[in-house]
């Protein structure tokens, strides 16, 4: 029951808030996104921490297919619930010192978008899977074009377009896998990893190549990244925020709960090349961002990097790998959300986003240079911030896979940190530029939605074990079924 | 199988209810007689009986095909609004009297038992169509298609005819389970099949194919669609294909399953090719009414594609997809029809993408159901849309149809960029469309479908169970 509410929540408040008319859309949804985050922080307090799959709830959907409207939280499936509730509620914050043209769509839409998330992480279902996976696409996409920038018709429409030819090869496999259960089919996970166990290696490679377009595309993995940073820059903040704080999870998500279980033959033959195209993603994502003037696509750059890393610690198949991919999975999708909502703050007060005519903002605002330099140092993977755990496990299980992947990999703290200082430098120190003068300190909502943020920054950092042993078992759990 | 009775006889009481000063009752009496048809028909449900020495047969199948048919009629005649306010020169009472003999026709092609009654049904359903193509009169347009369309729709019902004659030379029986007995007995040794049997097969596939427009013969279908009255394209581009593929299934499936493995070739290559070709044609279409043209042409395609698998499921997927299908195109022309009037270019109704543009402005409505229908046929789930296809491809992975599953796959990516088209300009384009005023019943059909639509795309259960 409790995993129907979480999905079923947002959903009503987004139907109430379609209703309503003037201030209330604002104050129903981040109503309705703490009460859900509440919820969320019930289900990690009554999460046993075990393999098994808790809170499910099972029923009909289609019953002449055996298709099961059926969901529930396991280990992994709760980081990325707890992942979703902890950060929408602080998008919808930080949109306060904005009114949008049509606000009720735009809050509903969002709310939409939390439930059709939560849906993928607890679906157990591959077609209620795909169902949500798809759903996900139409209010994000909405969300952008609406609400964007110049370009973005064409940019998001690009994106839609592309994300949903990912999908439908990730259909006609699931379909694929779903026609070989036993009598009137099903199409609960569990009955489908057991029917993957009887593929041969030949046809695990092919379903293996339809469900890794579907996630590459998603994450975003190089070379199907071309879509992220321009719709990351034309869509309002809030859906990028939502893209990338939680949306490309999808995608990571899909690996560990989908690809790895079902085909690991397949896994076997193409993990080298799906890791060589993480890492050059990394590479290049970083080096990329470097050369960036624009913050929010030095951002989005820097975020396909951090993907990249958590995708080649997924396929490295080891315990720390994969342990290391879901604490960054969570650390990644606060900092990025953190990171977004400061460049949202600063391009609202300046207009611009542009680190040549920024600087010196520190001097007038020094409360926002702390937050900044704390949720860049999460990003950065200080010691003692959250990104630092998820880091350290992944480059230590990418090493355990191959050396040479894992040095390259470690590049990434190198790079990671220029892009990331050269920012929080261009942006907040040095001479104050005409832009910047007079800016104007953090308004209550802004700091509302900082300070939380970057609170968990810091305390993910230093108590990783609020997660790790939720993750452990799980991932053992997954890993006997890969072996 | 009263229904068709029934239907008939208010035809007629319909032409007569013309006569009448008061215009404004014909709509409301021709809904009421499609509800009470389709009252009878539902009468027939869990009954297995042949009617009028074996012509017609009426079971579970065949209600379920009407139902969806009548369903379809009922909504255009909800959207109808009396075609037209020229006065003089509008008769709404015999448009509403000849849709509904059509709908008789129909019924038949989905009830039919033997060969000649399929053609009947076919002849009535098509004049029909033919007559309610040109009934624009005045307009160049609509003339001409409907000359196009009666000269290409009598010749392929010739060669139908045609293909039935041969069928019954080699068979020696117009019943298709009689036509089916002597197949399966041919593969056991009991009789003997002259080559005249496939002739004939070829040619009644070929009649039927033209009927639902599936490639190559679907050249008269963006003509047509565009010139007829739009109100009579989305009748056309619903309760035509309806009928054609269920009269297709049955007869493939009863008649002809002997011989799969021959048809099966010349289909899975059809299929593939309508794919294809709709597609690609209609994402270079300027007019939205030539793009959902090409669009009737493309589910053509998905349509054969279950078809061609001829599965157990088969006729539930058909009958999905095709109830998905029929409420999204009438949700769509319905919008259409609202916003073209409403928007002339060169004194004519402007009927391109451009037409929508800034719609969700002053029309959150109309826009709504705009995008629920678009969404629904690009097969995009939290709609009916997705669930027709996923039962459809389903269909096909059971007999291993490859090859089209895959061109299936690439063009509903193809498609969504088309369907995005009226999307995009009517909620991301500036415009200047005031509040379109709606009437109540046509708005409430617009409500109606757009929820229908999303209902089934949540719970696809409530109906397919049924079927």
């Amino acid at each position: 029951m409790l995993t129907i509410s979480l999905i079923l929540l947002p959903i009503i408040a987004g139907l109430i808030i379609l209703l309503t008319k003037g201030d209330n859309p604002k104050t129903i949804a981040s109503i309705a996104a703490f009460v859900e985050l509440i919820l969320g922080g019930y289900a990690y307090n009554q999460f046993v921490p075990n393999g098994s799959s808790q809170f499910g709830a099972s029923y009909n959907w289609i019953a002449s297919a055996g298709i099961k409207f059926s969901v529930g939280i396991d280990g992994i499936s709760l980081i990325l619930v707890c992942l979703t509730t902890l950060v929408v509620p602080f998008i919808i914050l930080s949109t306060f010192g904005r009114t949008e043209k049509n606000a009720p769509t735009f809050y509903a839409l969002i709310l939409f978008m939390q439930a059709a998330l939560i849906g993928v992480f607890t679906a157990k279902d591959i077609f209620l899977f795909y169902f949500f996976f798809e759903v996900a696409l139409i209010p994000v996409y909405f969300l952008a074009a609406i609400w964007g920038g110049e370009n973005r018709i064409k940019v998001t429409f690009k994106f839609f377009i592309y994300t949903l030819f990912g999908s439908l090869f990730m259909l006609l496999g699931l379909v694929y896998l779903y026609m070989k259960t036993p009598g009137l089919h099903s199409s609960a996970i569990s009955e489908i990893y057991q029917i993957a166990e009887g593929l041969n290696g030949k046809q695990q490679g092919y379903l293996f190549w339809a469900f890794f377009i579907a996630f590459a595309i998603k994450m975003p993995v190089f070379p199907f990244h071309t879509w992220q940073p321009d719709t990351y820059v034309e869509s309002p903040t809030a859906a990028t925020m939502l893209m990338s704080g939680v949306m490309l999870k999808m995608g990571t998500y899909g690996l560990i709960r989908i690809l790895l279980p079902i085909v690991p033959l397949g896994v076997q033959t193409w993990g080298t090349t799906a890791i060589t195209l993480s890492v050059i993603g990394i590479v290049y994502g970083s080096i990329i961002a470097i050369q960036q003037r624009d913050m929010k696509r030095l951002i989005a750059y820097s975020s396909f990097a951090h993907v990249g890393l958590i995708s080649a610690g997924i396929f490295s198949r080891t315990l720390e790998g994969l342990q290391g991919s879901l604490m960054q999975m969570l650390a990644h999708g606060i900092n990025v959300v953190g990171l977004f909502a400061i460049s949202e703050f600063i391009f609202q007060r300046t207009k611009s986003r542009d680190l040549s005519r920024l600087g010196g903002i520190t001097q007038t605002t020094p409360n926002l240079t702390v937050y900044f330099v704390i949720i860049m140092l999460g990003s950065v993977a200080m010691p003692l911030t959250n990104g630092f755990v998820g880091e350290f496990l992944l480059l230590k299980g990418i090493y355990t896979y191959n050396v040479w992947f894992g040095a390259v990999s470690g590049l990434t703290i190198i790079l990671g940190a220029v892009y990331m200082l050269r920012m929080v430098q261009k942006s907040m120190f040095g001479e104050t530029s005409k832009l910047t003068q007079g800016f104007a300190d953090l308004a209550l909502h802004e700091k509302m939605t900082l300070f939380p943020l970057a609170f968990m920054v810091i305390w993910f950092g230093i108590a990783p074990n609020t997660f790790l042993p939720i993750i452990e078992p799980a991932v053992k759990q997954l890993l006997t079924i890969i072996k | 199988m009263n229904s068709i009775i029934a239907l008939s006889l208010f035809g007629i009481a319909n032409l007569f209810l013309g006569f009448l000063n008061n215009r404004k009752i014909l709509m409301p009496a021709t809904l009421a007689f499609i509800l009470f048809a389709l009252g009878l028909n539902l009468a027939d449900w869990n009954t297995e009986v042949l009617w009028f020495n074996n012509m017609l047969r009426t079971n579970n199948l065949s209600v379920n095909f009407t139902t969806v048919i009548l369903v379809a009629t009922l909504l255009v005649v909800a959207i109808s609004r009396g075609f037209g306010d020229d006065e003089e020169h509008s008769h709404p009472a015999e448009y509403y009297a000849i849709m509904l003999f059509s709908v008789v026709g129909a019924i038949m092609m989905v009830t039919f038992e033997n060969l000649l009654m399929l053609f009947i049904g076919l002849e009535i359903l098509s004049v029909s169509m033919y007559v309610l193509t040109g009934s624009d009169k005045r307009n160049l347009r609509s003339n001409e298609a409907a000359l196009k369309y009666f000269l290409m729709g009598a010749f392929a019902t010739g060669i139908l005819l045609f293909g039935v004659a041969l069928v019954y030379g080699a068979t020696g029986s117009f019943s298709i389970y009689g036509i089916g007995n002597f197949v399966t007995e041919n593969r056991m040794g009991q009789s003997e099949i002259t080559p005249m049997l496939y002739v004939g097969i070829l040619l009644i596939i070929i009649g039927l194919l033209f009927k639902v427009s599936a490639a190559p013969f679907h050249f008269w279908t963006p003509d047509v669609y565009e010139g007829a009255p739009t109100i009579f394209t989305a009748f056309m581009s619903t309760v035509v294909k309806t009928a054609g593929f269920a009269a297709l299934y049955r007869l493939l499936s009863v008649s002809f399953v002997g011989e799969y493995g021959k048809w099966v070739y010349l289909l899975y290559f059809l299929c593939a090719a309508t794919l294809i070709i709709a597609n690609i044609t209609a994402v270079y279409q300027q007019s939205f009414k030539r793009m959902m043209a090409f669009s009737s042409i493309s589910h053509a395609g998905y349509l054969l594609m279950t078809v061609t698998s001829n599965q157990a499921t088969t006729q539930s997927s058909i009958l999905f997809y095709s109830l998905a299908y029929s409420i999204a195109t009438v949700t769509a022309f319905a919008v259409m029809i609202l916003v073209s009037e409403n928007k002339t270019s060169n004194g004519k109704p402007d009927e391109s993408f451009d037409a929508f543009k800034g719609l969700a402005k002053n029309n959150p409505l109309l826009a709504f159901a705009l995008a629920v229908s678009m969404l629904s046929l690009a097969g995009i789930p939290l709609t009916a849309g997705f669930w027709g296809k996923f039962f459809i491809f389903s269909d096909a992975f059971k007999r291993g149809l490859i090859l089209d599953l895959i061109v299936a796959v690439l063009m509903s990516a193809v498609g969504v960029y088309y369907y995005f088209k009226p999307i995009i300009a009517s909620y991301m384009k500036e415009g200047n469309i005031q509040e379109i005023t709606i009437k109540p019943i046509y708005k409430l059909t617009l409500i109606i479908t757009t929820i229908l639509t999303i209902l089934l795309g949540l719970m696809p259960d409530l109906v397919k169970s049924i079927f």
